[in-house]
């Protein structure tokens, strides 16, 4: 497979380490009232869709970033590929 | 003249003569010959047998396709089995010998395995072999696996060198005939750049094989004219010799590239190289594959592919017999006839099953309409056929043609399905190619050459189109059409004579009918039970016909009844090239230690540990066995001190405003509130609460920590960081950068630890305890001057102290520090007394981080700080990790002294029967203790922590053995710590 990085360009996925889904992103808050639900969900449950999904990739030969990567899990095709520091604060984690 | 078959022209130099054995037999062809050319030259019918019967084979086709030809080429490491005749080029000396046969290949001990036949069908292993059970390892199977089969390996090292390679382009053209060359002509002169791809060590394709013209010269004139073109232009890279193999995601293509498999000798250059080609487009021009009819007896050597024949005469200049016969279903059949007598081989019938008149005059060839081939006679070599009528026609070599099949397999590697041609009654590409990806020519069933031509420029002009290119102007190359049609027959039922579909798995077409009959009617299902299909040709020319006969079973259509799937390889590809360089002592890249060439030198053993190679122990003379040295190390450490090279602990620098914050984050324990210039033991877990990972991180300013791995998990760790700085605390002020190849680090452990550094650490440092306590740290220079990073930290339980210089130093390091140790009779020690040492002092290492235990198992659950969150500190205070009876690290010891713990073993208290009802823990880590003199344990036992000298069973079933072991405290040595601060 080819990753667009979006700062290195066209890579070859051997470059990379494939952690899973991008929700990992969304950590639980530890000191919400229900967070051993929240972070059972967290570490054990996973959709595994046939078809588009978001994923982590780390860069782990380049520049080592953190990429979300949107994959269709039936063709390979990548539509998206973002930098996951700018995902995670647009999903409010910079606070 | 030996060469009895040769006739005049072709493509090989008849003015050179090459000499090769078959056998041991001395043979004679020319450069340009395949083997397969150069056997049917020598009048060499026969040149195998079958993989299950036996049976008498010959050559069937003259391509990678090639069921039955399969020889091993050279001899001794060099030898390879199942190499096709077919696509093995000659060369002088070239040595094969045939497969699969008991004695000779002309009297085959294991032939009488034919006359069982009717016992042997499809599923017959399934069923026999059943019982009794225990027979199935002793006896059935290595009597099958003698019986049955292909070639042999040579048993010894492969002596050849495999090589790697990229390459991009913005088009790969695969296939280099008419299709191929047509298309790459196009994309090349529009400035693209270009990759041709063809297996054949003469690019052209069926060109080569055919006498059709293009523009008026003969095709394989053209074709040459066209090479010559494309080899001159620099954005052109033609590759002959070359499989692409499989299509992969992304435009990502895998080639194979035979580069000296045609020489007797590699020359010490690279035998193949397996390429990965990233291109933008790609143009498969692959071709098209004659599928055979079946008929009674149609295995015999000298029954052919219509094709085939062509090329051996029209390419080759070699006839497979002198007296031939034509059996077609098409137009296709009747050119093998007109160009054998072309070349003035005589040509004694053509039998047609159509009902039709001659498609073109061949002179002294009797037409029999309406017809078929129902038996054939000549156990070794064919001497006659039967027809339906009950004629009788001798003949020593028989044409067969049942149309073409387009060569779709690498539109099927990412999904893709075929779809049925009525027009030409095959499976032809449909529209959901890999991505990237169009065919042209006759893999996209344009099976004629003027539509092939045409269809390969239009579809490169389009893919290159796409890319922003202007396709060029020049005058496109034309050529008529072949007459080409056809009327499918697929077997002739008439027959009642075995009829072979599967040369190379000796399946029939009774066999199919039988997988009918008992159930098996899915493609998948028939395949897998009658192992059609599933030999090392994949059923090139056996699978659509054994398609048409189960469709016929099932009055269905072919569509109907499925199609079968390819994945990659397309052809075999050796496992030599998958792994390339990749072999012994570079399976795998290895690092060395900093003091590496030091500890060689000094009598070192290596151990692997992950990358690494690590001094293991250092034998002295007279030392006997590694216990020895061992003991020595670990006694030497303790009593005076020792020296050991620590740099592949995993390292990483911490830095920025928010380091602090973020270590609390990555480590159950604090640190926030560690002082400038102190060193923490640290617990990492997981974030489901498991314990991950540990080490020391010491803070050499506010805003700058240096962190310490274990060695195995020393990337993980970073990775993990790296995650939880960019995805999990975005916006926190830390940097990391892993600084463990930058240090060499050493620990100096012993009771005259300090006073050795105090000769190497610069004078105007403080070592005294006071000055230097335990769990300092600092940064210091060394030798007079050398940037070095002194840690007061401890593994051994000594007063220990590792330092730290930059990595180019550390050989030279660890040479000054043995010097300064002379007088203190310093002595170096490896990772097994490490371990030991280690063990004595109750340390928890890799065995007992071992991704089931927690803090709390550990005895460490305090550190798990609540009043912060980290990562594993929800999930690690769940009851059921929490609970009284959890298992506990404590020590071992043998209640009888002089036994040796076991590692692995079970405890069971006493009493209760060993089973895992009873099961309460087991020994992960067990050393001989030389200061103590007996072997001692760590371990995991329930309440562990307030059982402390219960004895138990500890059971070890694997070595049924079982000892009596008493809980002791993990700290076997100075458990209040006193020598560690001292």
């Amino acid at each position: 497979m080819i990753i667009n990085h979006p700062l290195l360009g066209p890579r070859d996925a051997a470059e990379f380490v494939y952690l899973g889904d991008a929700a990992l992103i969304d950590r639980p808050d530890w000191q919400a009232k229900d967070a051993a639900e929240q972070f059972h969900a967290y570490g054990y449950l996973r959709d595994n869709p046939a078809g588009i999904h978001q994923e982590l990739w780390y860069h782990e030969q380049g520049d080592r970033s953190w990429l979300v990567v949107t994959r269709d899990t039936l063709t390979h095709e990548i539509t998206d590929v973002q930098i996951a520091r700018d995902v995670a604060r647009s999903r409010g984690r910079s606070a | 003249m030996t060469q009895i078959n040769r006739l005049g022209g072709g493509l090989v130099n008849q003015g050179q003569t090459l000499s090769f054995t078959f056998n041991g037999k001395q043979m004679q062809g020319h450069p340009g010959d395949t083997l397969a050319s150069a056997l049917l030259a020598n009048g060499q019918l026969l040149v195998g047998r079958s993989f299950k019967y036996h049976r008498p084979r010959g050559i069937f086709t003259a391509g990678s396709e090639e069921p039955n030809a399969l020889v091993h080429l050279r001899s001794g490491a060099h030898q390879e089995p199942n190499t096709r005749a077919t696509v093995a080029e000659l060369f002088d000396g070239l040595t094969a010998t045939s497969q699969n046969h008991r004695g000779s290949l002309e009297f085959d001990l294991m032939a009488t395995t034919d006359l069982l036949a009717p016992f042997l069908s499809a599923g017959f292993y399934y069923k026999t072999f059943m019982w009794p059970r225990a027979f199935w390892e002793k006896l059935y199977e290595p009597a099958i696996r003698m019986s049955a089969g292909l070639g042999r390996l040579s048993m010894q090292e492969d002596p050849d060198t495999y090589d790697k390679g990229y390459l991009h382009c913005d088009l790969l053209v695969i296939g280099a005939g008419p299709a191929g060359l047509g298309a790459a002509l196009a994309a090349a002169r529009s400035g693209a750049r270009v990759i041709l791809a063809d297996e054949d060590f003469a690019p052209g394709g069926r060109l080569n094989a055919e006498t059709l013209e293009i523009d008026g010269m003969a095709g394989r004139d053209w074709a040459g004219a066209t090479i010559a073109e494309l080899a001159a232009m620099d954005n052109v890279r033609l590759m002959t010799r070359t499989t692409v193999y499989g299509a992969y995601d992304h435009g990502t293509y895998g080639a194979l590239e035979r580069c000296t498999d045609h020489l007797a000798n590699s020359g010490g250059k690279p035998r193949q190289i397996l390429w990965r080609i990233y291109s933008k487009r790609a143009v498969l021009a692959a071709g098209a594959t004659e599928r055979p009819i079946a008929f009674g007896n149609n295995d015999r050597p000298g029954i052919m592919l219509a094709g085939a024949v062509r090329t051996y005469v029209n390419r080759y200049g070699v006839t497979p017999g002198q007296r031939m016969a034509v059996f077609t279903n098409n137009d296709d059949g009747w050119r093998t006839a007109a160009d054998l007598a072309a070349k003035g081989v005589e040509v004694c019938a053509i039998i047609d099953t159509r009902d039709a008149p001659a498609v073109c005059d061949v002179p002294g060839a009797r037409h029999i309409r309406n017809a078929g081939v129902v038996n054939t006679v000549g156990r070794k070599a064919l001497r006659a056929i039967t027809l339906t009528d009950g004629q009788v026609i001798p003949c020593d070599g028989l044409a067969v043609s049942g149309g073409w099949n387009p060569n779709v397999h690498l539109t099927c590697h990412q999904r893709g399905r075929p779809e049925w041609n009525e027009a030409i009654s095959a499976f032809v590409p449909a529209g959901d190619l890999p991505p990237g990806m169009a065919v042209a020519g006759a893999a996209n069933g344009a099976l004629t050459l003027g539509a092939a031509l045409e269809q390969g420029r239009n579809v490169a002009n389009a893919q290159i189109e796409d890319l922003g290119f202007t396709p060029s102007r020049d005058t496109p190359p034309r050529a008529e059409d072949e007459p080409h049609t056809g009327a499918p027959v697929w077997h002739i039922a008439a027959s009642t004579k075995r009829a072979w579909l599967d040369l190379q798995n000796d399946v029939t077409v009774k066999d199919v009918k039988q997988s009918y009959r008992e159930g098996f009617r899915s493609v998948e299902h028939m395949k897998r039970y009658t192992t059609l299909g599933m030999a090392t040709d994949q059923g090139k020319t056996a699978n659509i016909p054994a398609l048409a006969i189960m469709a016929e079973c099932t009055g269905k259509t072919i569509p109907e009844t499925g199609t079968t799937m390819f994945r990659p390889p397309y052809t075999p590809v050796p496992l030599g090239a998958l792994a390339g360089r990749a072999r012994g002592r570079e399976f795998r890249p290895y690092r060395l230690t900093p003091s590496h060439e030091w500890a060689k030198a000094n009598g070192a053993t290596f151990v692997e540990v992950g990358n690494w190679l690590r001094a293991q122990w250092f034998v002295r003379p007279g030392e006997k066995g590694w216990r020895d040295s061992v003991d020595r190390e670990a006694l030497q450490t303790r009593q005076t001190v020792g020296i050991c090279d620590v740099t592949t602990l995993g390292k990483i620098d911490v830095q920025g405003r928010d380091a602090a914050a973020f270590l609390n984050k990555i480590y159950a324990n604090g640190f926030a509130k560690l002082a400038v210039g102190r060193v923490r033991y640290g617990i990492m877990l997981r974030e489901d609460g498991i314990c991950y990972d540990d080490g020391t991180t010491a803070r050499m300013s506010e805003n700058h920590y240096v962190m310490t791995t274990t060695t195995a998990n020393a990337v993980l760790v970073y990775r993990r960081m790296e995650f939880a700085r960019q995805c999990l605390w975005p916006d926190m002020d830390v940097h990391l950068i892993s600084t463990t190849d930058g240090w060499a680090q050493f620990a100096v452990a012993g009771p005259n630890s300090r006073k050795l550094l105090q000769k190497v650490v610069d004078p105007d440092h403080d070592l005294s305890n006071e000055g230097f306590p335990f769990m300092a740290c600092g940064e210091v220079t060394v030798c007079g001057g050398t940037p070095a990073r002194l840690f007061r930290i401890s593994f051994s339980g000594e007063m220990a102290f590792e330092i730290a210089v930059p990595a180019r130093y550390g050989n030279a390091m660890m040479g000054v520090l043995m010097e300064a140790g002379r007088e203190f009779n310093a002595v170096p020690y490896g990772t097994e007394a490490l371990g030991v040492m280690r063990i004595e002092k109750g340390h928890a290492a890799g065995n007992e981080l071992d991704g089931r235990t927690t803090a709390y198992n550990l005895g460490l659950g305090r550190m798990v700080s609540s009043a912060k969150d980290c990562i594993g500190n929800t999930l690690s205070r769940r009851p059921e990790m929490n609970l009284p009876d959890a298992v506990k690290l404590v020590g071992f010891r043998p209640v009888d002294r002089t036994k040796k713990l076991i590692a692995g073993a079970h405890f069971i208290s006493e009493g209760k029967e060993a089973t895992m009802a009873n099961d309460e823990g087991w020994i992960s880590s067990v050393a001989y203790s030389p200061t103590l003199g007996h072997s001692i344990g760590l371990g995991f036992i329930k309440s562990g922590d307030t059982r402390i000298g219960e004895v138990v069973r500890a059971v070890s079933p694997v070595h049924k053995t079982e000892m009596r072991v008493e809980i002791v405290s993990p700290h076997f040595i100075d458990p209040e710590g006193e020598r560690l601060r001292g």
